[in-house]
């Protein structure tokens, strides 16, 4: 590839945060005329690569090359100046403005000192959304039109800027299959034009459909880059999680062969719903460990949810314990014996300014009803009988929950749900965000549960947690179910169903 | 030490000191404040005043408690009140021609002339909550509906007429004495000990918190986090209902157009200066009953001072905005930076 065809060169790019490394001499080229993933799981310093290219933030150590030329943006509007522009993954628009004005917002054409020029603009929008072979009315509100068309518009926009550098950040997520081809030949004609577009998507088959080049960071550090051909998915997915394949066998000794004999306790068909996952026929049993495995936004976050009732599934027959049963918000699925530590602790887990012993029963006292109070004696014993037993460190039961650290908040809502004596628990990302010591310790309460005779469903980004605790894993891609393993699991063959649809994995 | 520390930190002190300040300026600058006189049994001064003035404000402040909890508003409970007043007063009758004078009789018995109003109240409350937590509308708009329709309600059941009651027995509610003190605040004091009974000794208190707190959260626990936001202005518009009767009661009629007016506003600055945050989560009843005074007690001191009363929105105003400014994070950042400058001027840090 001659030099001159070189667009965007980061070099060595540093980033510190308080106590975290983002970025570690990271080094990224775009080339002019090519659409180029930037590949990575959750922290691999994606985001920040790109609020540094966008000026977002400002780099610690590093050189950016626009065309050869050193660039410094400081805020946003530097970056745009210099022809980088970003379109979101929410579309940043205002639905109520028209898809012109959108475009336009904050250079309109104008007619003389005052006045706006409609006309022009009209017509220079009309010519914008043309360019990427979409017709439409332009004086329309932009709300009436559908979130790919908004997302096309944001394009619009930005490319209209002068654009060199067109980053999309996971444009694809809220578009359905039809939405997502309108967007891909939107992004060839702008390839088409010279342009160099960054794309960021967790959906594996459309990197491997749009993308033409690579580059894989993990943990903050630069792994690989390369051609698509050079990077086939196999060692993109090894790269992105960055296990050795040959490494990371079961650690359970032999306690598969009893799962034969073990009682269903949820088994569900169809379970999906539109837009969000697609159905899913699954089971898990009495003192089972069913492990979700998959990359970010496959679906295992969003299965979990629909179990617990969170969101509604569309036609799902579920059963619990051989009935059928409805389950249609989290009070209906706790009702069940269900349980569920989700992924987002602060937001959906602990609250912060309420005591650690008013955390712990809440789910029990939920279940008992506003006028069936747990004694306040009671409710004291039940904390500190959860306390000590989950070895939760905290100077005592009356100490805001908010006030501990990440493994013991964790702790806290794992107390909460033990406390309804729950027959399936769901732990969505239980190990994220805490030291080694809490993790260990959390992954051995979970065995320690599913040997009591609870069956658990197990969901981390970490194959070697999932691999460690499951008897048997579920294998997600793109929000949908592809593979199940069973038996001897090991990180390689839930990798090798990933990167091949789940077709071949019927071998093990 | 510890303890007292503690003390000093709860959110109520805040208001109880203000309400000191402002007593111990009276004590100063308005002579005869304090004085208390024995008049046929009955206790009159400028304290009983506040206490028993300041009662409907009492009322509509435990209910906008529950609903400021929620992290929501009810600013229709003015108007409520106005509803309840007219209700009461339609049922026990204004019809003076018909009654030979001042032994006039009600045209309802009394307490079901009473009931009937405090179910309209609630039937209020329940209206707001349902377009609340049921169709999700912000508390601020969905409560502006029965703010401005309500008056209308009002007037419609007095036929839009001031209704004059002559039937003596309800007037013991708003100007009656037991044993020195109005009847009123026997009732404020029987209602607040009620409310404060059933959210500490029902898990109501907790599940309102927590939802208030984090809702999402709260839900995924399994929470019904709309039902507690549709109790909670329920138990608005009961409170509302029972200051417009108290209102009915002390006025002897039922004006539908000035009854309650301007209510809310008070009611949601004496919860917010009884240390609840307007944000939901942690609640104080006994905080908003001392704001509720503070409020009252504002107001009688300026009136005291002779103090023209159309400025007093302006002294309440600047109380609110000191209020505001002490409640900031901000300004709790700088206290504590002030707190450890002293704590370093005065002591050895560290070894």
């Amino acid at each position: 590839m001659p030099e001159e065809a070189v667009l965007l060169q980061m070099d060595n790019i540093d980033k510190m945060y308080p106590g975290v490394r983002a970025l570690n001499k990271v080094s990224f080229t775009l080339r002019r005329g090519e659409i180029h993933s930037l590949c990575g799981e959750n922290g691999a310093g994606k985001s920040t690569l790109i609020k540094i290219l966008t000026g977002a933030e400002a780099r610690d150590g590093g050189d950016v090359f626009l065309d050869g030329i050193p660039i410094f943006p400081r805020i946003p509007m530097d970056a745009q100046r210099l022809g980088i522009s970003t379109v979101y993954q929410e579309v940043n628009l205002c639905p109520n403005l028209s898809v012109a004005e959108n475009i336009f917002i904050g250079r309109q054409p104008r007619k003389n000192r005052w006045g706006i020029d409609w006309k022009k603009m009209n017509r220079l929008a009309e010519a914008a959304m043309a360019r990427l072979n979409i017709r439409m009315d332009v004086a329309d509100a932009l709300g009436e039109y559908s979130v790919a068309i908004q997302q096309m518009v944001a394009i619009a926009r930005a490319a209209d800027t002068n654009a060199k550098v067109l980053v999309l950040d996971e444009p694809t997520s809220s578009l359905d299959t039809k939405e997502v081809r309108q967007l891909f030949h939107v992004m060839r004609t702008l390839k088409g034009q010279g342009m160099g577009i960054i794309f960021i998507s967790h959906f594996i088959d459309q990197i491997y459909e749009i993308t033409d080049r690579l580059t894989i960071l993990r943990n903050g550090s630069f792994i690989d880059s390369g051609t698509i051909k050079e990077l086939p998915r196999m060692s993109l997915i090894s790269k992105m999680i960055g296990k050795d394949i040959a490494a990371g066998v079961s650690h359970k000794d032999g306690r598969e062969d009893a799962q034969a004999e073990k009682k269903e306790f949820y088994s569900a068909k169809r379970l999906g719903k539109r837009g969000l996952i697609s159905p899913v026929d699954m089971a898990v049993k009495y003192g089972e460990v069913l492990g979700f495995a998959g990359l970010l936004g496959c679906g295992r976050t969003e299965t979990a949810r629909l179990i617990f009732g969170i969101d509604r599934p569309d036609d799902a027959a579920i059963k619990v314990k051989g009935q059928r049963v409805r389950i249609n918000s989290p009070a209906d699925a706790i009702r069940c014996g269900i349980g569920f530590c989700p992924e987002d602790r602060k937001t959906d887990g602990i609250i912060a300014n309420l005591t650690v012993r008013e955390n712990i029963i809440l789910a029990l006292q939920g279940r008992y009803g506003m006028f069936r109070r747990i004694p306040f004696a009671r409710q004291v014993e039940i904390a500190n009988h959860y306390i000590k037993l989950l070895s939760i460190a905290t100077p005592g039961c009356e100490q805001l929950a908010g006030n501990l650290s990440g493994g013991n908040q964790q702790k806290v809502i794992l107390a909460r749900w033990l406390t309804i004596n729950p027959e399936l628990l769901l732990l969505d990302e239980p190990t994220r965000g805490i030291d080694i010591g809490a993790k260990a310790e959390i992954m051995n309460i979970v065995v320690r549960l599913a040997a009591e005779g609870k069956a658990i469903v197990f969901i981390s980004s970490e194959l070697d947690e999932v691999v460690r605790c499951s008897d048997r894993v579920l294998v997600f891609r793109d929000r949908s179910l592809i593979g199940e393993l069973k038996g001897e699991v090991n990180t390689r063959r839930i990798m090798e169903t990933i990167a091949y649809s789940g077709q071949e994995e019927a071998g093990g | 030490m510890d303890k007292l520390k503690a003390l000093a930190r709860r959110k109520e002190m805040l208001s109880i000191a203000a309400l000191v300040l402002l007593l111990l300026f009276n004590v100063f600058f308005t002579p005869g404040f304090f004085s208390l006189e024995l008049k046929e049994g009955h206790f009159y001064g400028s304290l009983i005043d506040i206490l028993k003035r300041g009662a409907p404000l009492m009322f509509m402040a435990i209910g906008m408690t529950f609903v400021i909890a929620t992290g929501s508003t009810d600013i229709s409970v003015g108007s409520v009140a106005a509803i309840a007043g007219a209700v009461a007063a339609q049922m026990i009758g204004g019809d003076f021609s018909a009654e030979a004078g001042s032994a006039a009789a009600s045209l309802t018995p009394l307490p079901l002339a009473i009931a009937a109003a405090l179910v309209v109240a609630t039937l209020c409350g329940v209206w707001n909550g349902f377009l609340v937590s049921r169709l999700g509308i912000q508390a601020l708009i969905a409560t502006l509906m029965l703010q401005v329709a309500g008056r209308g309600i009002a007037q419609l059941i007095t036929r839009g007429n001031v209704i004059t009651m002559y039937y003596k027995p309800f007037f013991e509610f708003g100007t009656g004495y037991f044993l020195g003190f109005p009847i009123c605040i026997y009732v404020v004091l029987a209602v607040a000990l009620a409310a404060y009974l059933f959210s500490k000794k029902t898990s109501y208190g907790l599940f309102l918190e927590s939802s208030g707190s984090n809702r999402s959260s709260s839900r995924y626990a399994g929470i019904k986090v709309q039902t507690m936001i549709w109790v909670a202005f329920a138990i608005s518009g009961l409170m509302a209902g029972i200051a417009g009767v108290l209102i009915a009661s002390e006025v002897k009629a039922a004006d539908a157009n000035t009854a309650g007016l301007n209510y809310e506003l008070d009611a949601i600055l004496a919860v917010v200066l009884g240390g609840n945050s307007m944000k939901g989560g942690r609640f104080s009843l006994p905080g908003s009953l001392i704001g509720a005074l503070l409020v009252q007690a504002l107001t009688t001191t300026i009136y005291m001072k002779g103090v023209p009363a159309q400025t007093i929105l302006v002294f309440k105003a600047s109380v609110v905005i000191i209020v505001g400014i002490i409640q900031t994070t901000d300004y709790k950042k700088l206290l504590g930076r002030f707190a450890k400058k002293q704590a370093s001027g005065n002591f050895e840090v560290g070894k």
